[in-house]
């Protein structure tokens, strides 16, 4: 009956609860992009010469390449001369020294998101990275970190402080060649995260950066760069929000992971920017390059994520694996409601012998999202006994959403294992009726549901995260059930 | 007789769209009696158990459906089940993801807020499963799987007597529980329905079949034909029935009416 439509649709209204915008002074570059916009950046950021060099080619090629067309999703072209590329919160006098000097108005912006910046909060036993904008308002617990010999800072520090690191491992994963977005994040990112465990060190806590866009009309581009040396171990998490504005904005943010033998990385995503509003005005525009390297023999690289925000989404979280017995997975959750889009998956590169792969995509489409998964499984010749197993669920909620699959297979080596899963569910109004008759009101309903269908990705998560992810999907999908 | 009704239905007409399917049913339950009700295909059995669980899509164009003397109608299915009404259902739907012991302890636990009652915890709940798993002679593997996920027609049906067993209903309605199922798994079920019985509370049991009545044994049986009860008595009438068949009964009484 279309009356019980009606209810699971009304069902999937959003309410975005991280909105708000923080009334700071900031100091913004003029918008528009040329080579001299690059000097500006990298002279605000100070930096060596090799850094704007580098800077200048990728944006040289960049202005050879267009936009891909290839992703199934909808957009009015994006007018690249109308991005603010360059914004940060005024510093009230030089660059604060520790947290203490940081802007009480960008603690609260954060205490406000649930993220505390003191390190007495909630998140104990977590270390930070807050992201303002385009720069970084400060890093927590890095001298318990330093201790271990982990650094842990922004990217501009690191470009200052550990310039060889950041020399021998800036774009080696991640070619500005890449594509389109990863030029132009080559060209102008700000600021990110930076990363290093060295040989043999457990990293004694979970690393984190919290992005925030703030200001109007700005783009944001940071840089992620997470080294794990050998026998080292880390697992990182990233999160993100945006104030509600009725344009749209642009984040094109790339992410270079390397594991060296026997170091292991795991990646997980809490995305949660902001996805525009019911009939699909603004939102966040989430271009994203995401790529890990397993370098080293017995290396291992997870990607988890739980994609709920962006009004479009176009990133493939991937592994390349290079090393002999690496692993590489990947586990995620996307959801599309309202008019969201995305264009979403991993590509897993069997280079070495022995190498695995796991690919566990969950794709959840409400109103009128549209939700796509796309993932390349590549065995190489060289890739001796390389092993894959792909599992591919949707679930569709209502009856104006639309979930696509898109599976690339191409295998080089006839030792290779390759398997393929897939399958649609729809949340059946039977279900809800079930769970009702039970005494367990339709949002509950839909809750328990949506998490049992999610439940594989969200125990990769780390602890304290899963139980975020759980609460942000509830959010998501809640509504205004009578 | 001065005990209040548990349920008092009168004069119900209902239907889908245009077609109506429940023309003028009426019935009284009082605490500590089994109810059989009995009819053909058609007749209107399942209609009347998804009008009482709250089900959507049907119009109520005439009569009252009172619980306890209040309006039942008026409730949303889930606060219906909140009040104590518990539909055992012809075909236990499937939550694939979501765990049978979680999934029962948030509706236990959500008639206990209603009533007031502390939640349980898991090691509370967990040692009340037990009991009831001991009463009803069941294996606790079903706990461990998903909602009703991939299980045979007659483990979907003992799962619902066991919900049944935990939530403690004071109306239990039971649709056609005894289809499909072998001789054994229905002695299995109507030894539970039995076994839960209490004399606050009152099992409407719906059946196709006079069979599980052997087993299950009924103050009062009914007899449904084109949307309403057109002949009542006690437990001898099902096996009337068993003996000359719906038609003679039916036709007779429809033809007197």
């Amino acid at each position: 009956m279309s009356t019980a439509t009606e209810t699971i649709e009304e069902l999937v209204k959003t309410e975005y609860k991280y909105g708000f915008v923080t009334d700071v002074e900031t100091e913004s570059a003029p918008p528009g992009l040329s080579e001299d916009t690059i000097r500006m950046i990298s002279r605000k950021k100070n930096e060596p010469e090799w850094l704007l060099d580098w800077r200048l080619k990728s944006y040289r090629h960049w202005l050879t390449l267009s936009e891909p067309t290839w992703p199934k999703v909808h957009h009015e072209k994006i007018n690249y001369q109308e991005i603010v590329y360059f914004s940060q919160p005024k510093p009230k006098k030089d660059a604060p020294k520790s947290l203490d000097e940081v802007d009480p108005k960008l603690l609260e912006t954060y205490e406000k998101l649930g993220i505390p910046l003191r390190e007495r909060g909630r998140l104990a036993g977590v270390a930070v990275d807050a992201i303002f904008d385009s720069v970084s308002v400060g890093t927590t617990f890095k001298k318990q970190l330093s201790e271990k010999g982990v650094i842990f800072c922004s990217f501009t520090e690191a470009v200052h402080d550990h310039p060889d690191l950041v020399k021998k491992y800036l774009g080696s994963v991640v070619p500005y060649t890449d594509n389109f977005y990863a030029a132009l994040n080559s060209a102008v990112f700000t600021d990110g995260s930076f990363c290093y465990i060295p040989k043999g060190v457990r990293c004694p806590m979970e690393l984190s950066t919290y992005f925030r866009i703030n200001a109007a009309n700005t783009g944001q581009f940071e840089r992620t760069l997470i080294i794990a040396d050998e026998g080292a171990h880390v697992s990182y998490l990233e999160g993100c929000t945006a104030p509600m504005r009725d344009e749209n904005q642009l984040h094109a943010a790339v992410v270079e992971l390397v594991a060296l033998d026997h170091g292991e990385i795991k990646y997980s995503t809490v995305q949660n920017w902001y996805p525009g509003d019911e009939n699909g005005k603004g939102g966040i525009y989430n271009f994203v390059t995401k790529r890990g390297l397993c370098k080293g023999k017995n290396s291992k690289i997870t990607w988890t994520q739980v994609e709920t925000g962006s009004a479009i989404t176009w990133k493939y979280p991937s592994c390349v694996l290079l090393g002999d017995n690496s692993v590489g997975e990947f586990y995620s959750v996307a959801v599309t409601n309202n008019y969201q889009q995305a264009d979403t998956g991993t590509k897993m590169t069997h280079i070495g012998k022995n190498t695995k792969s796991t690919i566990i995509s969950k794709g959840i489409s409400a109103g009128h999202g549209q939700n796509s998964y796309r993932g390349l499984v590549k065995i190489a010749k060289t890739a001796t006994n390389a092993r894959n197993f792909s599992q591919c669920d949707s679930m569709l909620i209502g009856s104006k959403c639309g979930a696509h699959t898109f599976p690339y297979i191409e295998v080089k080596n006839t030792t290779a294992s390759v398997e393929h899963e897939a399958s649609t569910s729809k949340i059946g109004e039977d279900q809800i009726f079930y769970c009702n008759a039970r005494g367990i009101a339709t949002q509950d309903a839909v809750n328990m549901i949506v998490n049992g269908f999610c439940k594989e990705v969200f125990k990769e998560l780390p602890m304290e995260f899963a139980v975020e992810a759980q609460k942000l999907l509830g959010v998501s999908l809640e509504g205004s059930v009578g | 007789m001065s005990k209040q009704p548990i349920l008092e239905i009168k004069n119900l007409h209902a239907g889908v769209e245009n077609k109506q399917i429940l023309k003028g049913f009426s019935l009284t339950i009082h605490p500590g009696e089994v109810h059989a009700l009995m009819g053909l295909n058609g007749s209107g059995k399942s209609t009347l158990a998804a009008i009482l669980a709250g089900r959507e899509g049907y119009d109520v164009t005439e009569g009252t459906v009172k619980y306890f003397g209040k309006d039942l109608l008026d409730l949303d299915p889930e606060e219906r089940a909140r009040e104590g009404v518990f539909l055992a259902f012809q075909y236990p739907v499937e939550i694939p993801g979501v765990n049978s012991t979680y999934f029962l302890k948030a509706a236990l636990n959500e008639l206990r807020k209603h009533r007031g009652e502390p939640e349980l915890d898991a090691i509370e709940f967990l040692t009340l499963v037990r009991e009831k798993m001991k009463l009803l002679e069941l294996k606790d593997d079903l706990l461990k799987r998903s909602v009703n996920e991939g299980f045979s027609g007659g483990e979907k049906k003992r799962a619902e007597i066991f919900q049944m067993a935990v939530l403690e209903p004071k109306l239990a309605i039971l649709d056609e529980t005894d289809s499909g199922l072998d001789i054994d798994a229905l002695k299995v079920v109507a030894a539970g329905v039995n076994k839960l019985h209490r004399p606050e509370a009152a099992q409407l049991v719906i059946t196709h079949y006079q069979r599980l009545l052997n087993y299950i044994i009924p103050d009062f049986v009914h007899v449904m034909a084109d949307g309403r009860i057109v002949k009542s008595g006690d437990r001898k009438l099902a096996l009337e029935l068993e003996e000359q068949g719906y038609d003679s009964i039916v036709k007779g009484q429809l033809a007197a009416a």
